[in-house]
Protein backbone atom coordinates (compact mmCIF):
# COMPACT_ATOMS: atom_id res chain seq x y z
CA UNK A 1 0.00 0.00 0.00
CA UNK A 2 1.16 3.58 -0.65
CA UNK A 3 -0.33 6.21 1.64
CA UNK A 4 -0.72 9.93 1.94
CA UNK A 5 0.20 11.11 5.64
CA UNK A 6 -0.10 14.36 7.05
CA UNK A 7 0.95 14.43 10.67
CA UNK A 8 0.95 17.27 13.43
CA UNK A 9 4.54 18.61 13.60
CA UNK A 10 5.74 20.99 16.57
CA UNK A 11 9.09 21.04 17.65
CA UNK A 12 8.37 21.74 21.40
CA UNK A 13 5.50 23.19 23.89
CA UNK A 14 5.99 26.72 23.02
CA UNK A 15 5.58 26.57 19.95
CA UNK A 16 3.76 27.17 16.75
CA UNK A 17 3.21 23.93 14.99
CA UNK A 18 1.37 22.40 11.48
CA UNK A 19 0.51 19.51 9.48
CA UNK A 20 2.76 18.21 6.95
CA UNK A 21 2.87 16.14 4.30
CA UNK A 22 4.37 12.65 4.17
CA UNK A 23 4.41 9.71 1.57
CA UNK A 24 5.02 5.83 2.65
CA UNK A 25 5.16 3.39 0.08
CA UNK A 26 5.40 -0.58 0.82
CA UNK A 27 3.34 -0.37 4.02
CA UNK A 28 1.81 -4.44 4.71
CA UNK A 29 -1.78 -4.38 5.49
CA UNK A 30 -1.37 -6.51 8.52
CA UNK A 31 1.12 -3.86 9.83
CA UNK A 32 0.04 -2.02 12.87
CA UNK A 33 -0.53 1.61 12.82
CA UNK A 34 1.73 2.61 15.02
CA UNK A 35 4.03 -0.05 12.91
CA UNK A 36 3.46 1.83 9.91
CA UNK A 37 4.84 5.15 11.71
CA UNK A 38 7.93 3.20 12.65
CA UNK A 39 8.85 2.50 9.05
CA UNK A 40 8.69 6.46 8.28
CA UNK A 41 10.60 7.33 11.23
CA UNK A 42 12.84 5.18 10.28
CA UNK A 43 13.35 6.31 6.99
CA UNK A 44 13.11 10.00 8.58
CA UNK A 45 15.88 8.93 10.61
CA UNK A 46 18.39 7.90 7.69
CA UNK A 47 17.72 11.22 6.09
CA UNK A 48 18.62 13.17 8.74
CA UNK A 49 15.10 14.56 9.77
CA UNK A 50 13.70 14.77 13.36
CA UNK A 51 11.46 11.49 13.37
CA UNK A 52 7.61 12.07 14.63
CA UNK A 53 7.18 11.71 18.33
CA UNK A 54 4.39 9.54 19.45
CA UNK A 55 3.54 7.90 22.47
CA UNK A 56 3.01 4.39 23.15
CA UNK A 57 4.02 1.42 25.27
CA UNK A 58 2.59 -1.66 25.22
CA UNK A 59 0.85 -2.20 21.93
CA UNK A 60 -1.54 -4.67 23.28
CA UNK A 61 -4.52 -1.92 23.98
CA UNK A 62 -4.12 -2.41 27.31
CA UNK A 63 -1.70 0.18 29.06
CA UNK A 64 -3.27 3.59 27.87
CA UNK A 65 -0.60 5.17 25.79
CA UNK A 66 -1.35 5.17 22.97
CA UNK A 67 -3.35 7.94 21.10
CA UNK A 68 -3.64 9.47 17.62
CA UNK A 69 -6.48 11.34 16.43
CA UNK A 70 -6.80 9.47 12.92
CA UNK A 71 -9.02 11.28 10.17
CA UNK A 72 -10.65 13.14 12.66
CA UNK A 73 -11.59 10.12 15.10
CA UNK A 74 -9.92 9.42 18.48
CA UNK A 75 -7.81 5.74 18.03
CA UNK A 76 -8.98 5.32 14.30
CA UNK A 77 -11.83 4.42 12.50
CA UNK A 78 -12.22 1.01 13.97
CA UNK A 79 -14.61 0.60 16.83
CA UNK A 80 -13.74 -0.39 20.57
CA UNK A 81 -9.83 0.01 19.87
CA UNK A 82 -6.46 1.47 20.40
CA UNK A 83 -4.68 2.89 18.03
CA UNK A 84 -1.85 0.27 18.73
CA UNK A 85 -4.14 -2.35 17.72
CA UNK A 86 -5.76 -0.52 14.66
CA UNK A 87 -4.39 -2.44 11.66
CA UNK A 88 -3.39 -0.82 8.35
CA UNK A 89 -6.14 -3.51 6.42
CA UNK A 90 -8.75 -0.65 8.05
CA UNK A 91 -7.15 1.46 5.33
CA UNK A 92 -6.91 1.50 1.23
CA UNK A 93 -4.52 2.06 -1.03
CA UNK A 94 -3.76 5.69 -1.89
CA UNK A 95 -5.81 7.04 0.97
CA UNK A 96 -4.99 10.41 2.68
CA UNK A 97 -4.60 10.30 6.38
CA UNK A 98 -4.78 13.16 8.95
CA UNK A 99 -2.71 12.73 12.61
CA UNK A 100 -2.95 14.65 14.86
CA UNK A 101 -2.54 14.62 18.87
CA UNK A 102 -5.46 15.12 21.39
CA UNK A 103 -6.52 18.74 21.38
CA UNK A 104 -7.45 19.50 25.28
CA UNK A 105 -6.31 22.37 26.92
CA UNK A 106 -5.66 20.27 29.90
CA UNK A 107 -3.89 18.31 27.49
CA UNK A 108 -0.99 20.12 26.37
CA UNK A 109 1.26 18.91 23.31
CA UNK A 110 4.79 18.08 24.47
CA UNK A 111 6.55 17.46 21.02
CA UNK A 112 4.05 16.53 18.16
CA UNK A 113 1.62 13.80 18.77
CA UNK A 114 2.66 13.38 22.71
CA UNK A 115 0.31 15.17 24.70
CA UNK A 116 0.72 15.47 28.28
CA UNK A 117 -2.24 13.73 30.40
CA UNK A 118 -1.43 14.54 34.00
CA UNK A 119 -4.42 16.38 34.52
CA UNK A 120 -5.80 12.75 34.67
CA UNK A 121 -2.90 12.11 37.43
CA UNK A 122 -4.45 15.21 39.35
CA UNK A 123 -7.59 13.92 39.23
CA UNK A 124 -7.10 10.76 40.29
CA UNK A 125 -4.81 12.33 43.24
CA UNK A 126 -8.18 13.87 44.08
CA UNK A 127 -10.00 10.81 44.72
CA UNK A 128 -9.19 8.56 42.92
CA UNK A 129 -8.36 5.63 45.95
CA UNK A 130 -9.34 3.81 48.11
CA UNK A 131 -7.70 4.03 51.53
CA UNK A 132 -8.69 0.41 53.23
CA UNK A 133 -5.52 -1.52 54.00
CA UNK A 134 -5.90 -4.16 51.76
CA UNK A 135 -3.49 -6.75 52.95
CA UNK A 136 -2.65 -9.57 50.40
CA UNK A 137 -5.76 -11.02 48.32
CA UNK A 138 -8.54 -11.81 50.25
CA UNK A 139 -10.85 -14.96 50.67
CA UNK A 140 -12.97 -15.03 47.69
CA UNK A 141 -16.45 -14.44 49.24
CA UNK A 142 -15.26 -12.96 52.11
CA UNK A 143 -17.00 -10.06 51.26
CA UNK A 144 -19.88 -10.22 48.89
CA UNK A 145 -20.83 -8.39 46.28
CA UNK A 146 -24.03 -7.99 44.05
CA UNK A 147 -23.04 -9.37 41.04
CA UNK A 148 -24.53 -6.36 38.73
CA UNK A 149 -22.78 -3.97 40.69
CA UNK A 150 -19.51 -6.61 40.18
CA UNK A 151 -20.18 -6.54 36.80
CA UNK A 152 -20.82 -2.88 36.52
CA UNK A 153 -17.83 -2.29 38.69
CA UNK A 154 -15.54 -4.08 36.64
CA UNK A 155 -16.46 -3.07 33.13
CA UNK A 156 -16.36 0.54 34.47
CA UNK A 157 -12.22 -0.72 35.61
CA UNK A 158 -11.44 -1.88 32.12
CA UNK A 159 -11.16 2.36 31.24
CA UNK A 160 -7.17 2.42 30.83
CA UNK A 161 -6.90 5.81 30.90
CA UNK A 162 -5.95 7.30 27.36
CA UNK A 163 -8.03 10.15 27.30
CA UNK A 164 -9.23 9.56 23.83
CA UNK A 165 -13.11 10.76 25.41
CA UNK A 166 -11.58 14.05 26.13
CA UNK A 167 -10.20 14.09 22.11
CA UNK A 168 -13.49 13.34 20.90
CA UNK A 169 -15.20 15.49 23.28
CA UNK A 170 -16.85 18.70 21.28
CA UNK A 171 -16.86 20.24 24.86
CA UNK A 172 -13.07 19.09 25.75
CA UNK A 173 -14.87 17.65 29.21
CA UNK A 174 -13.02 14.40 31.03
CA UNK A 175 -16.54 13.30 32.21
CA UNK A 176 -15.86 10.07 30.79
CA UNK A 177 -13.10 8.86 32.56
CA UNK A 178 -13.63 10.26 35.71
CA UNK A 179 -17.75 8.86 35.66
CA UNK A 180 -15.46 5.53 34.98
CA UNK A 181 -13.46 5.72 38.05
CA UNK A 182 -16.32 6.84 40.30
CA UNK A 183 -18.33 4.03 38.97
CA UNK A 184 -15.52 1.57 39.55
CA UNK A 185 -14.74 2.47 42.74
CA UNK A 186 -17.82 3.35 44.37
CA UNK A 187 -19.81 0.53 43.33
CA UNK A 188 -17.74 -1.63 45.54
CA UNK A 189 -17.61 -1.79 49.30
CA UNK A 190 -13.95 -0.59 49.29
CA UNK A 191 -15.20 2.26 47.91
CA UNK A 192 -17.57 3.47 50.35
CA UNK A 193 -15.96 5.34 52.94
CA UNK A 194 -14.20 7.96 50.74
CA UNK A 195 -17.64 7.85 48.09
CA UNK A 196 -18.84 11.41 49.14
CA UNK A 197 -15.88 13.26 49.20
CA UNK A 198 -14.51 11.23 45.90
CA UNK A 199 -17.08 12.60 43.86
CA UNK A 200 -16.62 15.87 45.03
CA UNK A 201 -13.10 16.21 44.90
CA UNK A 202 -12.49 14.29 41.46
CA UNK A 203 -15.12 17.11 39.77
CA UNK A 204 -13.14 19.94 41.90
CA UNK A 205 -10.02 18.53 39.57
CA UNK A 206 -11.41 17.37 36.81
CA UNK A 207 -12.88 21.52 36.38
CA UNK A 208 -9.59 22.78 37.82
CA UNK A 209 -7.53 20.80 34.79
CA UNK A 210 -9.41 23.04 32.48
CA UNK A 211 -11.73 20.45 31.20
CA UNK A 212 -14.89 21.36 29.74
CA UNK A 213 -18.77 20.51 31.05
CA UNK A 214 -20.09 17.75 29.84
CA UNK A 215 -23.71 18.41 28.10
CA UNK A 216 -23.90 14.47 27.08
CA UNK A 217 -23.24 14.56 23.63
CA UNK A 218 -22.00 10.68 23.32
CA UNK A 219 -18.96 11.43 21.11
CA UNK A 220 -16.48 9.91 24.22
CA UNK A 221 -18.58 6.09 24.68
CA UNK A 222 -18.24 5.88 20.29
CA UNK A 223 -14.53 6.42 20.43
CA UNK A 224 -13.67 4.95 24.26
CA UNK A 225 -11.32 1.53 23.12
CA UNK A 226 -13.12 -0.07 26.30
CA UNK A 227 -16.40 0.94 25.59
CA UNK A 228 -17.10 2.86 28.97
CA UNK A 229 -20.86 3.18 29.05
CA UNK A 230 -22.53 6.70 29.03
CA UNK A 231 -24.44 5.36 31.94
CA UNK A 232 -22.08 5.49 34.42
CA UNK A 233 -21.93 9.80 33.70
CA UNK A 234 -25.74 9.42 35.10
CA UNK A 235 -23.87 7.63 37.98
CA UNK A 236 -21.40 9.98 38.44
CA UNK A 237 -24.22 12.72 38.46
CA UNK A 238 -26.19 11.00 41.13
CA UNK A 239 -23.11 10.15 43.10
CA UNK A 240 -22.75 13.89 43.01
CA UNK A 241 -26.32 14.66 44.08
CA UNK A 242 -26.20 12.39 47.17
CA UNK A 243 -23.24 13.65 48.37
CA UNK A 244 -23.75 17.21 48.35
CA UNK A 245 -27.35 16.67 50.02
CA UNK A 246 -25.51 14.96 53.05
CA UNK A 247 -22.54 17.32 53.09
CA UNK B 1 -29.69 23.31 32.06
CA UNK B 2 -31.73 20.40 33.30
CA UNK B 3 -34.20 22.28 35.67
CA UNK B 4 -34.83 24.85 33.65
CA UNK B 5 -35.52 22.86 30.63
CA UNK B 6 -38.30 20.83 32.51
CA UNK B 7 -39.97 23.80 33.15
CA UNK B 8 -40.12 24.66 29.63
CA UNK B 9 -41.25 21.37 28.58
CA UNK B 10 -43.97 21.83 31.00
CA UNK B 11 -45.16 24.96 29.74
CA UNK B 12 -44.84 23.55 26.07
CA UNK B 13 -47.14 20.19 27.42
CA UNK B 14 -49.69 22.70 28.76
CA UNK B 15 -49.26 24.87 25.73
CA UNK B 16 -49.63 21.89 23.03
CA UNK B 17 -52.80 20.30 25.19
CA UNK B 18 -54.73 24.42 25.21
CA UNK B 19 -53.80 24.70 21.22
CA UNK B 20 -55.62 21.45 20.35
CA UNK B 21 -59.21 22.70 22.14
CA UNK B 22 -59.09 24.50 18.40
CA UNK B 23 -60.71 21.59 17.29
CA UNK B 24 -63.72 22.13 19.27
CA UNK B 25 -64.98 25.03 17.69
CA UNK B 26 -63.89 29.01 17.75
CA UNK B 27 -66.58 29.52 20.82
CA UNK B 28 -64.36 27.28 22.59
CA UNK B 29 -60.58 28.42 21.97
CA UNK B 30 -61.86 32.02 22.58
CA UNK B 31 -63.11 31.30 25.54
CA UNK B 32 -60.56 29.18 26.61
CA UNK B 33 -57.97 32.19 25.46
CA UNK B 34 -60.35 34.34 27.70
CA UNK B 35 -60.55 31.87 30.80
CA UNK B 36 -56.19 32.11 30.49
CA UNK B 37 -56.38 35.59 31.44
CA UNK B 38 -59.72 35.13 34.26
CA UNK B 39 -57.02 32.43 36.18
CA UNK B 40 -57.04 33.25 40.43
CA UNK B 41 -59.43 36.07 39.53
CA UNK B 42 -60.37 37.84 41.90
CA UNK B 43 -57.18 37.73 43.93
CA UNK B 44 -55.13 38.14 40.68
CA UNK B 45 -56.22 41.14 38.27
CA UNK B 46 -57.20 40.36 34.98
CA UNK B 47 -54.03 38.78 33.04
CA UNK B 48 -52.86 38.49 36.19
CA UNK B 49 -52.18 34.71 36.31
CA UNK B 50 -50.84 34.99 32.98
CA UNK B 51 -47.84 37.54 33.55
CA UNK B 52 -46.91 35.50 36.77
CA UNK B 53 -46.59 32.65 34.02
CA UNK B 54 -44.51 35.18 31.25
CA UNK B 55 -42.09 36.10 34.57
CA UNK B 56 -41.78 32.48 35.44
CA UNK B 57 -41.00 31.61 31.69
CA UNK B 58 -38.79 34.19 31.10
CA UNK B 59 -36.51 32.96 34.28
CA UNK B 60 -36.56 29.49 32.79
CA UNK B 61 -35.13 30.72 29.26
CA UNK B 62 -32.87 33.30 30.63
CA UNK B 63 -31.26 30.48 32.85
CA UNK B 64 -31.36 28.11 30.44
CA UNK B 65 -29.57 30.29 27.42
CA UNK B 66 -26.83 31.34 30.55
CA UNK B 67 -26.41 27.63 31.39
CA UNK B 68 -25.94 27.06 27.24
CA UNK B 69 -23.59 30.29 26.97
CA UNK B 70 -21.29 28.83 30.20
CA UNK B 71 -21.21 25.37 28.49
CA UNK B 72 -20.26 26.63 25.27
CA UNK B 73 -17.68 29.39 26.51
CA UNK B 74 -16.21 26.41 28.67
CA UNK B 75 -16.07 24.29 25.56
CA UNK B 76 -14.26 26.85 23.29
CA UNK B 77 -11.88 27.61 26.59
CA UNK B 78 -11.45 23.73 26.69
CA UNK B 79 -10.08 23.18 23.00
CA UNK B 80 -8.01 26.57 22.25
CA UNK B 81 -6.49 24.19 19.08
CA UNK B 82 -9.11 22.94 16.79
CA UNK B 83 -8.47 19.81 14.69
CA UNK B 84 -7.73 20.09 11.40
CA UNK B 85 -9.77 17.22 10.01
CA UNK B 86 -13.31 17.82 11.43
CA UNK B 87 -13.99 14.88 13.74
CA UNK B 88 -17.37 13.68 12.18
CA UNK B 89 -20.53 12.92 14.58
CA UNK B 90 -20.62 9.99 15.55
CA UNK B 91 -22.86 10.34 18.86
CA UNK B 92 -26.21 11.39 18.17
CA UNK B 93 -27.11 13.71 15.50
CA UNK B 94 -29.44 15.51 18.07
CA UNK B 95 -27.21 16.34 20.58
CA UNK B 96 -24.52 17.95 18.18
CA UNK B 97 -27.19 20.59 16.82
CA UNK B 98 -28.34 21.41 20.55
CA UNK B 99 -26.61 24.83 20.40
CA UNK B 100 -27.28 26.19 17.35
CA UNK B 101 -30.98 24.39 17.53
CA UNK B 102 -31.54 26.51 20.82
CA UNK B 103 -30.22 29.50 18.68
CA UNK B 104 -33.33 28.83 16.16
CA UNK B 105 -35.65 28.04 18.48
CA UNK B 106 -35.28 31.10 20.75
CA UNK B 107 -35.56 33.13 17.21
CA UNK B 108 -38.94 31.38 16.42
CA UNK B 109 -40.23 31.84 19.63
CA UNK B 110 -39.92 36.04 19.23
CA UNK B 111 -41.24 35.80 15.76
CA UNK B 112 -44.08 33.67 17.29
CA UNK B 113 -45.26 36.50 20.57
CA UNK B 114 -45.34 39.33 17.41
CA UNK B 115 -47.59 36.98 15.59
CA UNK B 116 -49.84 35.09 17.77
CA UNK B 117 -49.07 37.30 21.26
CA UNK B 118 -49.03 40.98 20.10
CA UNK B 119 -50.41 40.35 16.50
CA UNK B 120 -47.97 42.77 15.01
CA UNK B 121 -47.06 40.39 12.48
CA UNK B 122 -50.44 38.82 12.24
CA UNK B 123 -53.41 39.61 9.70
CA UNK B 124 -56.22 39.60 13.28
CA UNK B 125 -55.25 42.67 15.45
CA UNK B 126 -58.26 42.06 17.55
CA UNK B 127 -56.87 40.12 20.79
CA UNK B 128 -60.06 39.04 21.69
CA UNK B 129 -59.87 36.60 18.53
CA UNK B 130 -57.87 33.50 19.32
CA UNK B 131 -59.34 31.45 16.58
CA UNK B 132 -59.17 34.37 14.16
CA UNK B 133 -56.16 34.78 14.53
CA UNK B 134 -54.71 30.92 13.88
CA UNK B 135 -56.85 30.64 11.33
CA UNK B 136 -55.70 33.33 9.27
CA UNK B 137 -52.17 33.06 10.33
CA UNK B 138 -52.10 29.17 8.60
CA UNK B 139 -54.45 30.05 5.75
CA UNK B 140 -52.82 28.49 2.22
CA UNK B 141 -52.12 31.47 1.18
CA UNK B 142 -50.34 32.18 3.82
CA UNK B 143 -47.98 29.10 3.44
CA UNK B 144 -44.28 30.24 3.84
CA UNK B 145 -45.55 31.07 7.62
CA UNK B 146 -46.96 26.74 8.22
CA UNK B 147 -44.11 26.22 6.56
CA UNK B 148 -41.71 27.86 9.20
CA UNK B 149 -43.62 26.84 12.17
CA UNK B 150 -43.05 22.91 10.67
CA UNK B 151 -39.27 23.85 10.83
CA UNK B 152 -39.37 25.40 13.95
CA UNK B 153 -41.27 22.72 15.62
CA UNK B 154 -39.14 19.99 14.01
CA UNK B 155 -35.90 21.90 15.36
CA UNK B 156 -37.41 21.70 18.56
CA UNK B 157 -38.67 17.90 18.15
CA UNK B 158 -34.40 17.38 17.80
CA UNK B 159 -33.73 19.36 20.48
CA UNK B 160 -36.07 18.01 23.12
CA UNK B 161 -35.04 14.28 21.75
CA UNK B 162 -31.86 14.68 23.02
CA UNK B 163 -32.52 17.58 25.78
CA UNK B 164 -35.15 15.15 27.40
CA UNK B 165 -32.84 12.41 27.93
CA UNK B 166 -29.84 14.80 28.52
CA UNK B 167 -32.08 16.43 31.98
CA UNK B 168 -32.47 12.98 32.95
CA UNK B 169 -28.86 12.21 32.91
CA UNK B 170 -27.47 14.79 34.31
CA UNK B 171 -29.77 14.51 37.42
CA UNK B 172 -28.44 11.34 38.12
CA UNK B 173 -31.40 9.03 36.72
CA UNK B 174 -31.12 6.48 33.72
CA UNK B 175 -33.28 7.21 31.47
CA UNK B 176 -34.39 4.90 28.21
CA UNK B 177 -33.84 7.29 25.33
CA UNK B 178 -36.79 5.95 23.50
CA UNK B 179 -38.75 7.84 26.06
CA UNK B 180 -37.26 10.66 24.77
CA UNK B 181 -37.77 10.40 21.77
CA UNK B 182 -41.62 9.32 22.19
CA UNK B 183 -41.93 13.03 24.00
CA UNK B 184 -41.14 14.70 21.26
CA UNK B 185 -43.29 13.07 18.50
CA UNK B 186 -45.51 13.47 20.47
CA UNK B 187 -45.15 17.24 21.07
CA UNK B 188 -44.14 17.66 17.55
CA UNK B 189 -47.60 16.02 15.91
CA UNK B 190 -48.99 17.94 18.53
CA UNK B 191 -48.08 21.50 17.58
CA UNK B 192 -48.08 20.67 13.82
CA UNK B 193 -51.94 19.46 13.67
CA UNK B 194 -53.13 22.72 14.31
CA UNK B 195 -51.02 24.61 11.42
CA UNK B 196 -51.41 21.92 9.35
CA UNK B 197 -55.09 21.45 10.06
CA UNK B 198 -55.90 25.17 8.89
CA UNK B 199 -53.70 24.79 6.18
CA UNK B 200 -55.71 22.04 4.51
CA UNK B 201 -58.84 22.83 5.51
CA UNK B 202 -60.01 20.81 7.95
CA UNK B 203 -60.33 23.79 10.77
CA UNK B 204 -62.15 26.66 9.59
C1 LIG C 1 -46.98 25.21 16.10
C2 LIG C 1 -48.11 25.48 16.66
C3 LIG C 1 -48.34 26.60 17.65
C4 LIG C 1 -49.49 27.35 17.68
C5 LIG C 1 -50.71 27.20 16.77
C6 LIG C 1 -49.33 28.29 18.76
C7 LIG C 1 -50.32 29.23 19.09
C8 LIG C 1 -50.18 30.18 20.07
C9 LIG C 1 -51.17 31.18 20.42
C10 LIG C 1 -52.57 31.34 19.76
C11 LIG C 1 -50.66 31.94 21.43
C12 LIG C 1 -51.34 33.12 22.14
C13 LIG C 1 -52.10 32.62 23.33
C14 LIG C 1 -52.85 33.74 24.00
O1 LIG C 1 -52.26 34.84 24.16
O2 LIG C 1 -54.01 33.53 24.38
C15 LIG C 1 -49.33 31.44 21.74
C16 LIG C 1 -48.50 31.94 22.72
C17 LIG C 1 -47.21 31.45 23.00
N1 LIG C 1 -46.57 30.36 22.38
FE1 LIG C 1 -47.33 29.24 20.88
N2 LIG C 1 -48.10 28.10 19.36
C18 LIG C 1 -47.45 27.07 18.72
C19 LIG C 1 -46.18 26.59 18.99
C20 LIG C 1 -45.32 27.09 19.98
C21 LIG C 1 -43.98 26.59 20.27
C22 LIG C 1 -43.31 25.44 19.52
C23 LIG C 1 -43.48 27.36 21.30
C24 LIG C 1 -42.12 27.29 22.01
C25 LIG C 1 -41.04 26.77 21.54
C26 LIG C 1 -44.49 28.31 21.64
C27 LIG C 1 -44.36 29.28 22.64
C28 LIG C 1 -45.31 30.23 22.95
C29 LIG C 1 -45.14 31.26 23.96
C30 LIG C 1 -43.87 31.46 24.83
C31 LIG C 1 -46.32 32.02 24.00
C32 LIG C 1 -46.61 33.21 24.89
C33 LIG C 1 -47.30 32.81 26.14
C34 LIG C 1 -47.66 34.05 26.95
O3 LIG C 1 -48.25 34.96 26.39
O4 LIG C 1 -47.31 34.06 28.12
N3 LIG C 1 -45.59 28.12 20.84
N4 LIG C 1 -49.05 30.36 20.91
S1 LIG D 1 0.27 1.27 23.43
FE1 LIG D 1 -0.64 0.45 25.23
S2 LIG D 1 -2.73 0.69 24.78
FE2 LIG D 1 -1.84 1.26 22.90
Amino acid sequence: MKLHLRVWRQASGGVRGEMVAYEVDDVSPDMSFLEMLDVLNERLTLEGEEPIAFDHDCREGICGMCSLVINGTAHGPQKATTTCQLHMRSFNDGDTIDIEPWRARAFPVIKDLVVDRSAFDRIIQAGGFISAPTGSAPDAHATPVPKADADDAFEAATCIGCGACVAACPNGSGMLFTAAKITHLGLLPQGQPERDARVIDMLHAHDEAGFGGCTNTGECTQVCPKGIPLASIARLNRDYRDAVKRA
Amino acid sequence: MAVSGALLIGFLFLHMIGNLKIYFGASSFDSYAHWLRKIGEPILPYSGFLWIQRVVLLVAIGAHIWAATSLAIAARKARPVAYAHRPKVQGSYAARTMRWGGVIIALFVVYHLLDLTTRHLNPVADTNQAFGAVTADFAPGRWYVTLFYTLAVVMLGFHLRHGVWSAFQTLGWKFPRTVALAVSVLLCAGFLMVPLSVMFGIIK
